[in-house]
Parts: structure tokens; sequence; C-alpha cells
């Protein structure tokens, strides 16, 4: 299989805090992996370190075979091969949300507008969110902006989307939505990395699910694997944890 | 002389005498102010973006050290002007520039210049303070799609941070309309000059200054009218259409907007 990405003992501290210890996984086109474990795990991290918005403190990133943290490549030019999903939404605000999806494709990718207003139209139908165009983000609501923040990662046409907990802001009632864009992106064979306590998406979504615990991936597995059949203590008391509730 | 020698007729007669000089006095305080206002703006922004740059993992040392100088000297130049009262440094400057350089300023250039200098001191604070303002969601957001850092700040960030700091850009203009009357001190021809040389001749000081006084809130009170304008015209319109919809194709959704 075609690897994407591969991390190889990954760490970050902060100050004397140490995140993530030694972190070893890699992701392949198509795949869909959710990253769960309890707060404070490591797990956004995890992602944020890998599409740099935090600066490893030692290990490396391979993407496609090539190590980014040697500078070899400029950071925004990986970057628009990961998208990004944001708990906190993060949409433009002095944007309407057709510019948010327009606006990367123009600066970054240097499309011309018109050709990226039409990308970004296509992606918006596809999250569903065609008609509110003209709206700014202050005007709709989480649901709608996680959506819409999904047609702007996308509109950037990357490899991979990398989800932090991208429903985790919401109101219960919006979770569905957001979700159901998710799977059928999945299905649609999009790459995606999910970290997640959507413990039913990540059973029935995933290709694989890798759980963390104080900075280490315990167990990286199926998901009936990890949901039937847990090989490590940690996780099975995480999972009898949340699934009681 | 008026007719009647009590107040009215006084302040009547003032002002049919002296309106030219009380318009020339206007016109040249809101030249200076308004000029003063906008360079000290952009010199406000231009200070604002530089101090607020990030120093990365991957910076390089020169360009450390190099920007540890210059933010030095930006500081250095933010505390004095801020530190220093207007009115001394219109002295120092002006006579300063005439007796060290034999550079001889007009009153009105020399005006404008320490304004501008002066507002720009405020106005960098202003603008690093609208910056630090904007969510760190955005800057994120904005690199995650592949943005650089001038790019996030030319099209995601500045555009916030400059509504987010209009209230307090005109509360500068405001300012800066009374306080240019501190520059009759190197005898620039504005509003308290004119009033002066207009109260010295008749020896009509209250009257004359009633008059002053009522011209500079009209002026005050109109510039913050059209900015709040201004920035209502920036937020742009509350309501936004419904994209193609095929029952209602003018169908609005009205959203109560958050101030």
């Amino acid at each position: 299989m075609d690897k994407i990405i591969e991390v190889r003992h990954l760490r970050k501290t902060f100050g004397a805090n140490e995140v993530l210890r030694d972190i070893n996984f890699s992701g392949s086109k198509g795949e869909v992996v959710c990253i769960i474990g309890a707060s404070g795990s490591g797990k956004s991290t995890l992602l944020r370190c890998l599409n740099l918005l935090e600066y490893p403190t030692s290990g490396e990133i391979l993407y496609h075979g090539q190590n980014i943290l040697e500078h070899n490549m400029t950071n925004a030019v990986y970057r628009t091969k990961l998208g990004m999903v944001f708990q906190q939404f993060n949409l433009f605000n002095n944007l309407t949300v057709l510019d948010n999806c327009v606006v990367g494709q123009v600066k970054v990718l240097r499309k011309d507008v018109a050709s990226a207003k039409k990308t970004a139209m296509e992606y918006l139908e596809l999250v569903g969110m065609s008609q509110f165009i003209n709206a700014k983000p202050h005007q709709i609501s989480g649901g709608q902006k996680q959506r819409v923040a999904i047609a702007r990662a996308l509109a950037m046409e990357p490899e991979a989307l990398l989800f932090d907990e991208p429903t985790s802001a919401l109101d219960p009632e919006l979770v569905g939505e957001v979700l159901k864009v998710m799977k059928n992106l999945a299905q649609s064979g999009l790459t995606m990395l999910v970290v997640t306590h959507e413990m039913g998406f990540a059973r029935e979504v995933a290709n694989r699910v890798m759980f963390m615990d104080s900075g280490v991936i315990v167990e990286d597995d199926v998901p009936e694997v990890i949901f039937n059949n847990p090989g490590n203590e940690r996780t099975r008391a995480f999972l009898k944890r949340i699934l009681e509730k | 002389m008026p007719a009647d020698n009590s107040f009215l007729p006084w302040v009547i007669f003032i002002f049919e005498r002296y309106w030219p000089l009380f318009l020339r006095g206007a016109v040249n305080t809101l030249i200076i102010s308004l000029t003063g206002t906008i360079i000290g703006f952009f010199i406000g922004v231009v200070i604002g973006v530089i101090r607020t740059i990030p120093v990365e993992h991957n910076t390089g040392v020169l360009t450390k050290l190099g920007y540890k100088i210059l933010n030095f000297l930006l500081l250095c130049y933010i505390e004095v002007f801020r530190g220093t009262p207007m009115i001394v440094q219109a002295m120092v400057i002006f006579y300063g520039a005439a007796m060290i350089f034999n550079l001889h300023l007009s009153p009105l250039f020399a005006g404008i210049f320490i304004v501008s200098i002066n507002t720009g001191a405020y106005m960098s604070e202003i603008v690093r303070g609208g910056i630090l303002s904007v969510d760190k969601g955005q800057f994120e957001a904005a690199h995650s799609i592949g943005m650089t850092h001038s790019q996030t700040m030319a099209h995601i960030v500045l555009p916030q941070a400059i509504r987010n700091i209009l209230p307090a850009t005109s509360n500068e203009f405001v300012i800066n309309i009374k306080d240019t009357s501190v520059l009759n001190v190197i005898s620039v021809t504005e509003l308290f000059f004119m009033s002066k040389s207009a109260a010295g001749n008749n020896f009509r000081y209250f009257e004359v200054f009633l008059i002053t006084c009522i011209i500079y809130f009209v002026m005050t009170f109109t510039v913050t009218r059209i900015l709040r304008y201004f920035e209502v015209l920036l937020d742009g319109p509350s309501v936004y259409t419904i994209h193609g919809s095929q029952t209602v194709p003018e169908a609005e959704i009205r959203i109560v907007g958050r101030e």
C-alpha cells in the first residue's frame, strides 16, 4: 500500500511535560484511522504535530518517504497536502462561506477566482452548504460551520484530512449532520485521520483504531479487535469507562 | 464694535467679522488631524505587523538578531513619543530641525509631521493589541491550508484586527482634532491659534472661545458619526440571501446580528 505518512519515534515536550513519547505509526492511501483515548493523552497534539502547528521535539515525519522536518519542503507546501478540520471550526470570520473556501485556492494554489469558486461550490454542495455561500460564519450554526470547514479543507484537494475532535464543540443534535458528511467522505475513499470521542463512528467507519494513553499509542488494530477484544488492559479500562456513560 | 456692548451682540459681531479666520483655522485643524491620523494609522499598521512577527523554530540566528534590534528601535520610538507631551515634541522638532539641520519647516508641514509620528506611536500599540485579540484559531486555520504568515496577516487577520480597532482609531482622530491646538506654539494657523488672534484683537476671550468651542465640538461629533457609519458599512449586511433557492428566489434569512 502507498504510505502517505509515516511517523517514527515522534516526541513532543512542553517544558518538562512530555506529551508525546515515541510515537510510531503510518497511514496509507484510502485509510480511515481513528485515534481514541482519554483527554490529555496526546491525541490532539499528535495531530497538530502532523501538520506542524506544533513543532515536534524529536523524531521523524515522513511524507511519501521524505522527512519533512529536514526543511527540504516548505511548511506551506506540505500543509496544503494535509487538510485540517478543527474542533472550534476556525472559519475565517471576515469572509463569507464561499470566500472561506476560495481564499486558499487563490492565494496558495494560485488558481484563478472563477475556477476556485467552481471547486468551492462543488465541495460546498457535497457537504450540503451550497445554499449558504453568502452567509458570514457568525450567521450559521455550529454544525453548518463544521461542514463549511470540511469543504474549505477539501477545496484545497489535499491527500488526506486530519480531523481534530470535529464534533466535540457541537450541540448533541448537530453532531449527526457532521458525522454523516464524514461518513460519506470515508466511503468515497478519502484518507482520513480522525481524533474522536464518537465510538460509534470509529467502530463503524474506521479501518483502524489507535488507542492512545499518556503520550503513547497503546494499541493499533482493526475496530473489531479494539472494541470487542482489546489486547491491552488500559484500552479495556478506557472503553469500559466511556461506553458505560 | 457692536452697537450694544452686551454678550450676544459681541458673539454675533465676532462671528460675522472673523468667520473667514475661524473657517481657515478649522480647515487647517481638519487637514492636520485627518492627514496625521491617516499617516499615523499606516505607521501603526506597519509597526504593529512587524512587532507581531512570530519567531519560528527554524528562524536563523541572524534574522532573529536583526528582528530583535528592529523591535528594540521600534519600542524606543513608541515609548519616547508616548512618554513626552506633543507640545514639547513640537518645540523640539520644529526648532531642532532649524538649529541642527538648518531645516526651516513650514509650520503646517511640521504640524502634520508631529501629529503623524505621535499618532503612529499610539496606533502601533493599538494595532498590536488588535492583532493579538484575533483568535489563535484564525492563524492556525490559515496555516493549515498552506498560507504563509504574511498571507494570513493580509487576508485574514488584519481585516479582522482593523475592524476591531476602528473605535480606538476614531478615538485617536478625535483626540487629534483637539490636540492640534497645542501646535499654536509653533505658530501653526489652526483653529486655536486663529481664535487667539481674534480674541486678542478685541480683548473678548469668552465670546471668541465659546464660538471656538462650538466649532471643535461640531467637528469631533461629525467625525465620530462618520466613522461609526463606516464601521456599520464594514460589518456588511446583517441579512444574507439564500443561494439558488428554487421555491423562494428572493428568500432572505434574517439573523439578528451580534454587535
